[in-house]
């Protein structure tokens, strides 16, 4: 139970970086961070009591496994988190080419 | 490769890459052909296909001959992943329902068999690999034009 | 006849055409390119038209299981009237916008890279709707929203990579929101189908648990479908893409994304209460009182636009929330319709932007006399918003109203009349401002845009004109079909499982 709940708290611990930080690049890693505690959290949820690695071998039986769905789930997570990163990184060089700085508070000519 | 000791990192670091880039290409592609066995499969073999490659630009900066592969040659093999990806999905279409598995599957625990599994994680390895290494190239490229200036 | 297996074209369509359009853009000429993602789009159109026939005929649901796997143990499409009904709304638009598209993009480079991103785009949108599987669902919305993050930067000017950065950072912690949801809903009920998990959520249920989730949905999905606390990346976002991704984005994606997914979940999984259908309204009109005011004071075409287009979803928000077969009915038509008429104003601000090179109202003025196409579809389509008599967005801002004074919300029908009366007089400002008037000196040479942006304009304009026939009882099973599904909640899954099981 307590797992779980550290899971959440590191969530909250990225959604601070993400809401707090000034610089682009810290931003990035607080979303990260956040990526990082929900796929832990959802393949912890497979988990069951003295339970072994889900892979079939070919003298071992298929009992007390844990659960295998969200293994493959947060294997299509963490690929699309890599995509996501990648276009943000490439829009903070270019912004960094345009205005010149890597700090929120000066990027701001959108208003109104 | 250059031995050139304004590019890249020091000798000690060229020297090992020359050696372990073969090994980690070769680790990567033996996670990608047995996906249908032991972790891995499509996704993991090919980040580690792609890092094998940023290892050799990492090492021998960036005027090895790696880096000068076209940013046209990886579009274009990334698309051809993503069509084989699609094609090997149509080719369930033979046998009725779409993504069905439709190649012999032979016995289990073998490492021919599980019909279209293995060449999915293989056009997916392609597309991710080469995703990915077209990514970094795109990052030093924009970074060289940059300090060009 | 009744085949389910063109349920998969509507996936498999678009990701082809994505791929091929990457690979031989570059080595066919452009003609070839823009022939060739016009014809696809054709395609889809013919064949979501095609799928409201057939359910018409049938009566019930199609399902195609993937891969020969039965449900729960595989992924499922489903095709029913509510998801025949957004397929029709996507590709409708998406058709237009792509022939307004072919010769938009000559103001910017690399079209082969659009139209791959823009099929990515309706690939995800596509796939969302017919789906049957809640993380296939999320899987799809992820396809779609990145790639509308890479749209809206692809001008790479200053302003619009702010505005994508502003979009990408808060759309992804919006996906998070979501993907714990689906954690959670996972966790309490070992399914990922939807109709077997609201099979199992109709026995087993948590008063702590599913609040807690329907929570973390209604801001996930809230902020996809920019509702007023979660709106602000959309003002920034929609007037720094490109003009026909503005149509894109403020036509379709913010409804497939926000509004069909959130009120699939709400009402066919999760079971609809009180407390989830009262906060969707006062959410809804939240929305269209602030963002009609916001609306009043912005200069810039676009940006003014964008406030209407969050005002507008607070509409349907009212009239889904309403619960009630007229409210819910007027909500799905009123969907329908923005879809029309939002992307109509956004080609029409695209085409002054093709011909004048700014945005800003103040610039310009008496542009009738020379694009009289784009000035009359214009007025169309502000008459359409603004809810005049016989335009499609009278009926269904009527059908709202006289819903919320049926159940007794009088002071929800006061705030949508005032709404509309507000959006009526920022529309006129915008046909003062913008085609009224004396020419401007430099303005004495523009010309009329090209004709592929003049036949989608006038296209669209059609439907806003003849939309209202959609009410008549011999097409409006149309719609009829739609509102069923989602007043029957957690009986879809019955329906499915069967339809699955032959």
């Amino acid at each position: 139970m307590t797992l779980y709940f550290l899971c959440l708290v590191l969530f909250c611990i990225g959604l601070y970086g993400v809401l707090r930080k000034r610089n682009i690049v810290k931003i990035i890693i607080g979303i990260g961070i956040i990526e990082y505690s929900m796929n832990l959290f959802f393949v912890l949820l497979g988990y069951k009591l003295h339970g072994r690695a889900p892979i079939d071998a070919q003298n071992q039986d298929i009992l007390n496994m844990v659960d295998p769905i969200p293994q493959a789930l947060v294997l299509t997570s963490i690929v699309i988190g890599l995509g996501i990163t990648a276009l943000l990184i490439s829009i903070a060089i270019r912004i960094y080419d345009k205005y010149g700085t890597f700090d929120i508070t000066k990027i701001k000519r959108l208003k109104g | 490769m250059i031995d050139n000791p304004k590019n890249g990192m020091s000798l000690l670091v060229k020297t090992i890459t020359r050696i372990t880039v073969g090994l980690i290409l070769l680790f990567g592609i033996y996670i990608v052909l047995h996906g249908h066995l032991s972790p891995g499969g499509g996704f993991a073999g090919g980040v580690i296909v792609a890092l094998s490659l940023v290892h050799l630009i990492l090492a021998f900066g960036r005027e090895a001959k790696v880096a000068k592969i076209s940013m046209n040659l990886a579009s274009n093999l990334e698309s051809l992943g993503a069509l084989m990806f699609l094609s090997v999905a149509l080719l369930g279409f033979l046998g009725g329902t779409f993504f069905l598995n439709v190649l012999n599957k032979g016995l289990p625990f073998k490492l021919f068999s599980a019909g279209t599994i293995p060449f999915s994680n293989i056009s997916i390895s392609i597309k991710v690999g080469v995703g990915l290494f077209a990514i970094f190239l795109a990052l030093i490229i924009l970074e060289g034009t940059k300090r060009k200036r | 006849m009744s085949n389910p297996i063109f349920i998969t074209y509507f996936v498999i369509i678009p990701l082809f055409a994505a791929f091929f359009i990457s690979l031989a853009g570059k080595y066919i000429k452009r003609l070839y390119v823009d022939a060739i993602s016009s014809v696809f789009c054709f395609l889809l159109l013919v064949f979501s038209l095609y799928g409201v026939n057939v359910l018409h005929k049938l009566g019930g649901v199609l399902v195609y299981k993937i891969g020969g796997w039965v449900p729960p143990f595989g992924i499922c499409m489903v095709l029913d009237g509510l998801s025949s009904f957004m397929l029709v709304t996507v590709n409708l638009v998406a058709f237009f916008i792509c022939v307004y598209s072919v010769s938009y993009m000559e103001k910017y480079t690399d079209k082969p890279k659009f139209f791959t991103l823009f099929f990515l785009m309706l690939a995800g949108m596509n796939g969302l709707v017919v789906t049957g599987d809640l993380f296939n669902l999320f899987v799809f919305l992820e396809i779609a929203s990145i790639a509308s993050y890479a749209l809206v930067a692809f001008g790479t000017e200053a302003e619009e990579l702010e505005a994508s950065f502003k979009y990408a950072i808060m759309g992804t912690v919006a996906s998070s929101f979501i993907f714990i949801g689906i954690a959670f809903l996972y966790g309490f009920t070992s399914t990922l189908n939807m109709a077997d998990m609201a099979r199992v959520l109709t026995t087993k249920t948590n008063t702590l648990l599913l609040p807690f989730t329907a929570v973390l949905f209604l801001m996930g999905f809230g902020l996809k479908a920019a509702l007023v606390p979660f709106h602000a990346w959309l003002p920034d976002a929609h007037p720094s893409a490109p003009a026909s991704i503005s149509a894109m984005l403020s036509g379709v994606l913010i409804k497939t994304l926000g509004v069909y997914a959130m009120i699939r979940i709400f009402f066919n999984i999760l079971g609809i209460t009180n407390i989830y259908l009262s906060a969707m309204m006062f959410l809804g009109g939240l929305s269209l009182i602030t963002a009609v005011i916001l609306a009043l004071s912005q200069w810039d075409l676009k940006r003014l636009l964008a406030y209407h287009s969050i005002s507008q979803i607070g509409y349907i928000f009212l009239g889904i929330g309403l619960g009630t077969p007229l409210g819910i009915l007027g909500g799905l038509l009123h969907l329908f319709n923005h879809s029309v008429f939002k992307s109509l104003l956004f080609l029409n601000s695209g085409a002054i932007d093709y011909a004048i090179n700014t945005r800003d109202l103040k610039e310009m003025s008496g542009l009738k006399e020379k694009m009289p196409v784009t000035a009359n579809t214009n007025l169309i389509a502000s008459m359409s918003i603004a809810g005049i008599p016989p335009f499609n967005g009278f009926f269904s801002k009527f059908i709202i109203i006289l819903a919320c004074i049926q159940k007794g919300f009088m002071g929800y029908a006061l705030v949508a009349v005032i709404g509309s009366l507000l959006t009526l007089s920022s529309f006129m400002k915008v046909q003062k401002y913008a085609f009224l008037g004396e020419l401007k000196e430099k303005y004495k040479n523009i010309k009329e845009v090209p004709m592929a942006m003049k036949v989608s304009m006038v296209g669209l304009a059609l439907i806003c004109i003849f939309g209202g026939f959609m009410l008549l009882p011999s097409l409006k099973f149309f719609l009829n079909s739609a509102v069923n599904v989602l007043l029957e909640g957690r009986g879809y899954a019955q329906v499915v499982l069967e339809a699955a099981a032959k």
